[in-house]
């Protein structure tokens, strides 16, 4: 271990916003030919503290240096002569432009595409990646455009590679690849950051892990010598049970009924194709999917946001009556007495409004209530501070604004709103997303709790092993058809990638 | 490579939390930079007295009973217009069309005054109350219908239903001049009075201030505490959300934009009914505009309104107060006005970031 040379080297980094401190006298060592897996619940810092690294912020205190020269980096061009390339969870590219014309975008030397491509061409060659320099961005698919901005900034000669929650968006085996190439960098002296939350690849994919916590470096240790409980509790600061339940449906009886739903874009590109399923009372159903793949059509087409082309969804209640579900507005759906709750995607885009505070977001749902032209201020009031109580919700008070929150409290806002109203039917979209281990469990415990309530719940998911574990079927989405419907106890991590893939899943090879 | 170590010289950061008195210092600090730059500049200018400058920025206030009370007058229209505006932007609706929409209000209230010879003063006054109402209403609602419909841009929209505004404005003046040939409405109904605004305790501004003093409040309890208000600032923050909630995002712009352009029509009401008697294209004299700024300075809270259109038709009539006293042209009020407007608008820089200076840099250059 002593052989090993430090690309990057910080040292007492702070950083604060507003009286917020992100980071508190950080030191981190990032070595050559080693990927380093940055650990921490959300809101710990690790994306600024990369951020710092990658130009986008300055540090208010500390050095850093690259190669034990100390340096100071004011932009993110600053960064890129230091060798240091930042790949963001949301990509910056351009969606007209080819994979070549966005490579050389910004560099200063004379634009000579062909040189480019061969250069882009070499490097693929050298790490295992497939990128043609002559496709569109807007042809890609998620996983192409993140290779492209992996070799955007080996092109530019880095050195030091961080990457962002690469994963959150690829399925399985575009993960399996992803990994192969980062080894492979990895073995030709790259020093290279992973920023995750999933602990399975942390512990598949890195050489070392470094925890942060409230800002604070935790420490760091050699991945083969620790394991996943043991990182969960430095990252939590207490022991941790890192188990799902899955409770057997009692009583399952059919809730929604989705039949040979048909749902196009704006632009008449076609979202869902002809999909058919029922979800049950008291059961979760699982959605997996690679992102885009008409989960969010589904689930708003459900909840009566999404203009339908054809089929039919149907609310059966317990005594087996009916109700047509398309055509009808959220207002009308609520008016038929179909207590249908929905956690979206974009929580704080859709689902809360960021610049109010909790209680006026607690209003979202009950504002019209009664008939006086003023608002009851006092009920949501309440219901703010019970949520906060029971979901133990962190924030100052029910009076600040929710975008302050951090994440995952910003969730259990959302969650406990739309739980608040004992709803028959529970639809969620991403629900952990971003969140941290902590966070993710409380989730997950309140969405069993409802299934045990006996509420339909319809859970889209992109982490496969989670939806694994906590669904009771799983429904797999593969370009907005149904590619099949498999039970979750006993279902294959593999063949649901599969069918994520190819509608349904086996064809051949 | 870059072999530059040196740190840039400050940087800006967001602020964090802060007492609410922080920021209210430093806006009142930013007046008093502007108070003093002002009183260089005209020092500089004049030869005067600095001293005698600012005396003479009060006295264009405070120097009578008639002065208060035309600075009464012109802060509760300015005023008037500022709430009118304030629905909307809260919708973030950005409504230009305060100038026209007041001005076919106007319009509507001269067109009673004048059309309905020999009728009742009652039944005139009620006409000028319901008809500018209703113009107002019709100017703001039409970019509200085609940006709800085919959501064009409301921006560029309102701002030139102003233009049409004047122009109509324009063409009545020519069809209704007193004394023909003259081009001009001159004073209407001078010996009736027909649908002049009474006077009260011998006031002839006092009905519109409480007019305004009313609307204030009720706009204020009707963002603050209304389902309307609340669905108003929904739509506003996140379309998506209201949408997600069941608010008719359609419904709330046609519905605050009408509310909008009647409070608009009001203002033009109480310009032609009770202050000036006449119409012309020039009546609402920019308030239209200047109204987009108090909203915003006062980040649309109505009653913090109150302030900052005193604040603005304080200054401004200071300033052309200076320039008379000593005997420069309008435009040198203006000057002055455009000195203090960047200060105030410059200090909201201040609140929201602060620039940190760094220690001069300890490494030696390599």
């Amino acid at each position: 271990m002593d052989n090993k040379i430090a690309a990057v080297k910080m040292r007492n980094i702070t950083k604060t916003f507003g009286s917020v401190v992100a980071n508190d006298k950080v030191w981190l060592d990032i070595y050559k030919g080693e990927i380093l897996a940055l650990l921490g619940e959300n809101g710990s810092g690790k994306t600024t503290l990369m951020n710092m690294l990658s130009g986008i912020y300055f540090p208010d205190e500390g050095d850093i240096f690259i190669n034990d020269e100390k340096v100071v980096i004011r932009s993110p061009r600053d960064a890129f002569n230091y060798g240091i390339g930042m790949i963001h969870q949301h990509f910056k590219l351009v969606d007209v432009l080819t994979a070549a014309e966005n490579i050389v975008l910004g560099l200063e030397e004379k634009l000579d595409l062909k040189e480019a491509s061969r250069k882009i061409k070499e490097i693929c060659a050298l790490y295992g990646f497939e990128v043609d320099p002559e496709q569109k961005i807007y042809d890609m698919s998620v996983s192409q455009k993140q290779t492209v901005e992996i070799v955007k900034v080996l092109y530019r000669g880095a050195d030091i590679l961080i990457l962002d929650e690469p994963t959150a968006v690829l399925t399985p085996q575009e993960t399996d690849k992803l990994f192969a190439v980062l080894r492979n960098m990895r073995d030709a002296g790259k020093a290279i950051v992973i920023i995750t939350h999933k602990m399975h690849e942390v512990e598949d994919l890195s050489d070392r892990v470094a925890v942060l916590r409230h800002g604070h470096f935790v420490g760091d240790m050699v991945t083969k010598s620790t394991n996943a409980q043991e990182m969960t509790n430095m990252m939590v600061g207490h022991a941790v049970t890192l188990n799902i339940d899955r409770p057997e449906p009692v009583d399952p009886k059919p809730r929604i009924e989705v039949k040979g739903l048909t749902v196009r874009s704006i632009d008449g590109i076609l979202k869902l194709e002809d999909v058919s399923f029922t979800a049950y009372s008291g059961e979760i159903l699982g959605i997996a999917g690679i992102s885009g793949c008409g989960q969010k059509e589904l689930l708003e087409s459900i909840a009566g946001l999404q203009p339908v082309e054809s089929g039919s969804i149907s609310y059966i209640e317990d005594d087996g009556t009916r109700d047509e579900i398309i055509g009808k507005d959220p207002l009308k759906i609520a008016d038929m007495g179909v207590s249908l709750s929905f956690v979206p995607e974009d929580r704080l885009g859709m689902g809360l409004v960021g610049s109010m505070d909790l209680s006026e977001n607690m209003m979202l749902r009950s504002f019209r209530k009664g008939k006086s032209f003023l608002t009851d201020r006092k009920s949501p009031k309440k219901l703010a501070q019970a949520v906060v109580e029971n979901l133990e919700v962190k924030t100052p008070g029910i009076d600040t604004p929710v975008r302050k929150l951090s994440g995952g409290n910003v969730q259990k806002v959302l969650v406990g709103r739309e739980i608040a109203s004992a709803p028959t039917v529970l639809l969620t979209a991403y629900a952990v997303r971003g969140l941290d281990i902590n966070s993710s469990y409380t989730i997950y415990d309140l969405i069993n709790q409802q299934k045990q309530k006996g509420v339909a719940v319809i859970y889209v998911g992109e982490d496969l092993d989670v939806l694994l574990e906590l669904a009771d079927r799983i429904l797999v989405l593969c370009g907005g058809k149904v590619s099949g419907i498999v039970p979750g106890r006993g279902a294959k991590k593999r063949d649901v990638g599969m069918m994520m893939t190819r509608l349904g899943g086996n064809s051949n090879e | 490579m870059n072999k530059q170590v040196r740190e840039p010289l400050f940087h800006i950061s967001k602020r964090g939390d802060m007492p609410w008195y922080f920021g209210w210092s430093i806006r009142a600090a930013a007046i008093i930079l502007a108070l003093i730059s002002c009183g260089i500049i005209s020092t500089l200018v004049t030869g005067e007295n600095p001293i005698q400058i600012y005396a003479t920025i009060i006295d264009g206030s405070f120097g009578s009973m008639r002065k208060f009370w035309v600075l009464l007058q012109n802060t509760a229209m300015l005023l008037c217009v500022a709430l009118a505006l304030t629905p909307a932007f809260k919708m973030r609706f950005w409504n230009l069309g305060g100038e026209g929409q007041a001005l076919a209000g106007a319009l509507a209230a001269a067109a009673c005054m004048i059309l309905m010879k020999g009728q009742s003063n009652a039944l005139v006054m009620s006409c000028m109350v319901i008809t500018s109402i209703l113009a107002g209403a019709l100017w703001g609602c039409i970019p509200a219908f085609f940006k709800a419909k085919f959501n064009t841009n409301e921006t560029l929209f309102t701002l030139m239903m102003n233009y049409v505004a004047i122009q109509l404005v324009a063409y009545f003046s020519v069809v209704w001049e007193n004394p023909k040939g003259s081009g001009n409405i001159g004073v209407i109904n001078p010996n009736s009075m027909i649908g002049w605004f009474p006077t009260i305790g011998g006031q002839k501004y006092l009905l519109n201030v409480l007019i305004v003093a009313v609307i204030t409040i009720g706009m204020y309890i009707y963002l603050n505490y209304s389902k309307q208000g609340y669905e108003i600032a929904v739509v506003g923050e996140s379309e998506r959300t209201a949408r997600y909630v069941g608010i008719k995002v359609e419904k709330v712009i046609i519905r605050t934009m009408l509310i909008s352009g009647a409070i608009c029509g009001i203002a033009g009401l109480l310009l032609v009914g009770g202050t000036n008697h006449t119409l012309n294209s020039a009546i609402v004299d920019g308030r239209g505009f200047t109204a987009v700024m108090v909203a915003w300075l006062a980040k649309f809270n109505p009653i913090w309104m109150i302030f900052t259109s005193f604040l603005l038709v304080f200054l401004g009539r200071g300033a052309g107060e200076i320039a008379t006293d000593f005997g420069l042209n309008q435009s040198y009020g203006d000057i002055l006005t455009g000195i203090i407007l960047f200060f105030i608008i410059g200090s909201e820089f201040f609140i929201t970031y602060k620039l940190s200076f760094h220690k001069a840099s300890k490494k030696e250059e390599k």
